[in-house]
C-alpha cells in the first residue's frame, strides 16, 4: 500500500488560492485506507473549502486512482462537475494525480495529499517501510529483512558501528537492520550469508522513471 | 618511512587524526599537524566528520605531504558515489597519497545539513574492493585504466578484416598504490557482527585497522581475542577525554563507546586548569596498560593534539 498522508490544510488552501470553483477527487483504495482520500475525507475537504468561499462543483471517490481505464469511467460520469470547476484537488498518491491529471490534460489538477513509502500495515494509522522497490531484491541473503531499507543507510556488507543495544544511531526507537539479520541468520545456522561479500547494488535497476510491462505471451502454434 | 613500513616493523605503531575545519581559516590545523611530526607515523585528516561540512580531506592530505608529514585519507561513502569516490582515490594517487581509510560514516540526520540526500552508493566493504581493483589496473565497473594495459594488435582471426586486440598486463608502473585501510568498534553489542564484517574488509583488501575508541583494557582484550584470526595489524583508538560531560556524553549518545566510570571520575576530579594534564595522564595510562594486546594506537584527540603528543612521549612505548 502506498502509505501517504493529507497535506497541511494551509498548504492546499495556498495551492488552491488562484481557483474559485473545486472538483474533489479521492481512491478507495490507499488513500481510503490512509483516511487522506476516501468518503469521508472528501466530504470535511468539501466543508473547509466551502468555509473558504469556495464552490465545490462536484466529488468523487476513483474505484483504484492510478488505473487509467477507471479514471476514464468515472471522469465520463463526472463530466459536467469537472468542466465546471477551475481546478481538482486530489486526496491520493502521486500516481493517482497524474494518472487523473493526465487523461484531463488542460485541466488543472492540484495534490492534497503527500505519498510516503510503500508500506506495511502495523494497525489501522501506523504503518511502516520495509521495502522500497529497488528492483533488485536481496531478502533470500537476509532471510528476510530487507537492508536496503531497513538499514538507516542502506547498507549490504553488515553493519556500521552505528548500533546501540540493537538500535540505529539515526533513530533510538529504530531497530539496527543488521543486528535483526545477524540474529534471525545465527538462530537459523545461516551466518555464511553474512559472511559472503555483496557486490554493490545495480542502480540501473531503478532508473527513474521507471516502466514495466508483462512479457507478451508467446503465441500458440496450432498444429498445421 | 611510510606507513606500510612503520606497520610491517616490529615496533608499536602510532597515528595521530587532524579535523579540517568549516572554513579556509587553517592555522589551528596545521599547528595540530605539526604537533604530531616525529611522533607518530601518520596523521588520519576525516572527511566531513560528523556529517558536516568541512575542507576537503584531500586537499589536507596533499598539504600534508608537502610538510613532510604523513597523511592518512578517509573516505567516506556517505556523501559520493562510485564514480566520485575513484576519481578521488585516483587524484590522491597522483599526489601520492595512499594511505586510504574507508568508512561507511556517520548519518547525515547527525550532521549540519540533515536535508541533504545521503549517497552509500558503496560501502566500506565495496569501496575496499575498489581500492584493490584500482591497484591492479581495473575500476569499479571493470574497465581499464588508461596505460595499466598493454593494447596488443594480433592478426586478424581467419576471414575477418580487423585485427584482433588483446590486452596484456597490469603494468605495474602505471597502476596507482594505496595502501588501504578500514576501521572497528570493538566494544559493539553484540560484537559478532563487526567481527564479520571486519572479515570481509580485510578480504576486500584492508590491511591495517583503527579503531573506536577503547577506553577499557579488559574490553580491548575481549576484541582482540574475538579478532584473533585477523591478519592484519590493529590500532586501539583513543578520544582523548576533555572533561567529564563529555565522557558521559559519549557513553550516552556515541555508539560502541564506554568511558569507565572510575575514568570518568578521574576528569571530573582533575584540578581547575589541569583537564589537559590529566586527560594525557589516562591516555598515557591507557596506552602502557594495552600496549602487548596491539599492534599501536591510533589517537584521536579534536583539537588536543599536544595533550596528545604528551600521553605519547609520557606513555614511554618504545
Amino acid at each position: 500500500m502506498i502509505i501517504q498522508k493529507q497535506k497541511e490544510f494551509e498548504t492546499i488552501q495556498k495551492t488552491l488560492e488562484p481557483y474559485e470553483k473545486v472538483f474533489i477527487a479521492g481512491c478507495a483504495d490507499c488513500a481510503t485506507a490512509c483516511k487522506t482520500g476516501g468518503e469521508e475525507e472528501l466530504a470535511a475537504m468539501k466543508k473547509k473549502l466551502q468555509a473558504l468561499g469556495k464552490t465545490v462543483t462536484g466529488m468523487a471517490v476513483f474505484d483504484v486512482a492510478c488505473l487509467r481505464g477507471e479514471v476514464r469511467k468515472i471522469t465520463a460520469e463526472h463530466q459536467v462537475e469537472i468542466d465546471e470547476a477551475d481546478a481538482v484537488l486530489t486526496l491520493c498518491c502521486g500516481s493517482g494525480v497524474q494518472t487523473i491529471g493526465d487523461y484531463l490534460d488542460t485541466k488543472p489538477v492540484v495534490p492534497g495529499v503527500d505519498a510516503l513509502f510503500a508500506g506495511e500495515t502495523i494497525r489501522a494509522g501506523k504503518y511502516k517501510q520495509t521495502c522500497q522497490a529497488c528492483g533488485e531484491c536481496v531478502l533470500e541473503l537476509t532471510d528476510g529483512i530487507c537492508p536496503v531499507t531497513r538499514c538507516a543507510k542502506g547498507l549490504l556488507n553488515g553493519p556500521c558501528g552505528g548500533y546501540k543495544d540493537g538500535k540505529c544511531e539515526v533513530d533510538p526507537d529504530q531497530d539496527c537492520a543488521w543486528v535483526l539479520i545477524y540474529e534471525r541468520l545465527k538462530a537459523r545456522g545461516h551466518l555464511d550469508k553474512m559472511r559472503a561479500i555483496s557486490a554493490p547494488k545495480d542502480h540501473s535497476e531503478h532508473h527513474h522513471p521507471r516502466t514495466y510491462a508483462w512479457p507478451r505471451p508467446e503465441k500458440v502454434k496450432k498444429d498445421a | 618511512m611510510s606507513l606500510k613500513e612503520a606497520l610491517a616493523g616490529d615496533g608499536i605503531v602510532l597515528t595521530g587524526e587532524v579535523g579540517p575545519p568549516k572554513g579556509i581559516d587553517c592555522h589551528e590545523l596545521w599547528e595540530e599537524a605539526e604537533d604530531f611530526r616525529d611522533t607518530v607515523a601518520a596523521v588520519n585528516v576525516t572527511d566531513n566528520q560528523s556529517a558536516v561540512v568541512r575542507i576537503s580531506c584531500l586537499a589536507v592530505c596533499i598539504k600534508l605531504k608537502e610538510m613532510g608529514i604523513e597523511p592518512i585519507l578517509q573516505m567516506v561513502c556517505r556523501d559520493r558515489n562510485r564514480l566520485s569516490l575513484q576519481s578521488e582515490l585516483l587524484g590522491a594517487a597522483i599526489w601520492g597519497v595512499d594511505n586510504v581509510l574507508a568508512l561507511t560514516g556517520d548519518h547525515l540526520a547527525l550532521g549540519d545539513h540533515p536535508r541533504a540526500k545521503s549517497v552509500h552508493d558503496l560501502d566500506s566493504v565495496s569501496l575496499l574492493d575498489t581500492i584493490t581493483k584500482l591497484m591492479v589496473g581495473k575500476d569499479a565497473g571493470g574497465n581499464r585504466l588508461d596505460g595499466a594495459w598493454k593494447r596488443i594488435k594480433l592478426p586478424p582471426p581467419e576471414g575477418k578484416k580487423k585485427p584482433k586486440i588483446k590486452y596484456e598486463g597490469p603494468v605495474v608502473e602505471k597502476c596507482p598504490t594505496f595502501f588501504p585501510g578500514a576501521v572497528v568498534t570493538p566494544c559493539a553489542e553484540p560484537l559478532e557482527p563487526q567481527i564479520i564484517k571486519l572479515e570481509k574488509k580485510v578480504e576486500a583488501g584492508a590491511k591495517f585497522i583503527q579503531t573506536q575508541a577503547v577506553y577499557d583494557p579488559v574490553q580491548l582484550e575481549a576484541f582482540m581475542k574475538a579478532a584473533s584470526h585477523i591478519d592484519v595489524p590493529i590500532l586501539a583508538g583513543l578520544v582523548m577525554l576533555k572533561n567529564a560531560r563529555m565522557a558521559e556524553f559519549m557513553n550516552a549518545n556515541v555508539a560502541g563507546v564506554f568511558v569507565p566510570d572510575d575514568v570518568i571520575q578521574e576528569m571530573a576530579d582533575a584540578p581547575k586548569g589541569d583537564a589537559k594534564k590529566v586527560s594525557a595522564d589516562i591516555a598515557a595510562r591507557l596506552m602502557r596498560e594495552m600496549k602487548g594486546m596491539c599492534k599501536g594506537f591510533h589517537l584521536m584527540p579534536l583539537g588536543w593534539s599536544k595533550p596528545a603528543v604528551d600521553a605519547i612521549k609520557a606513555a614511554d612505548l618504545a
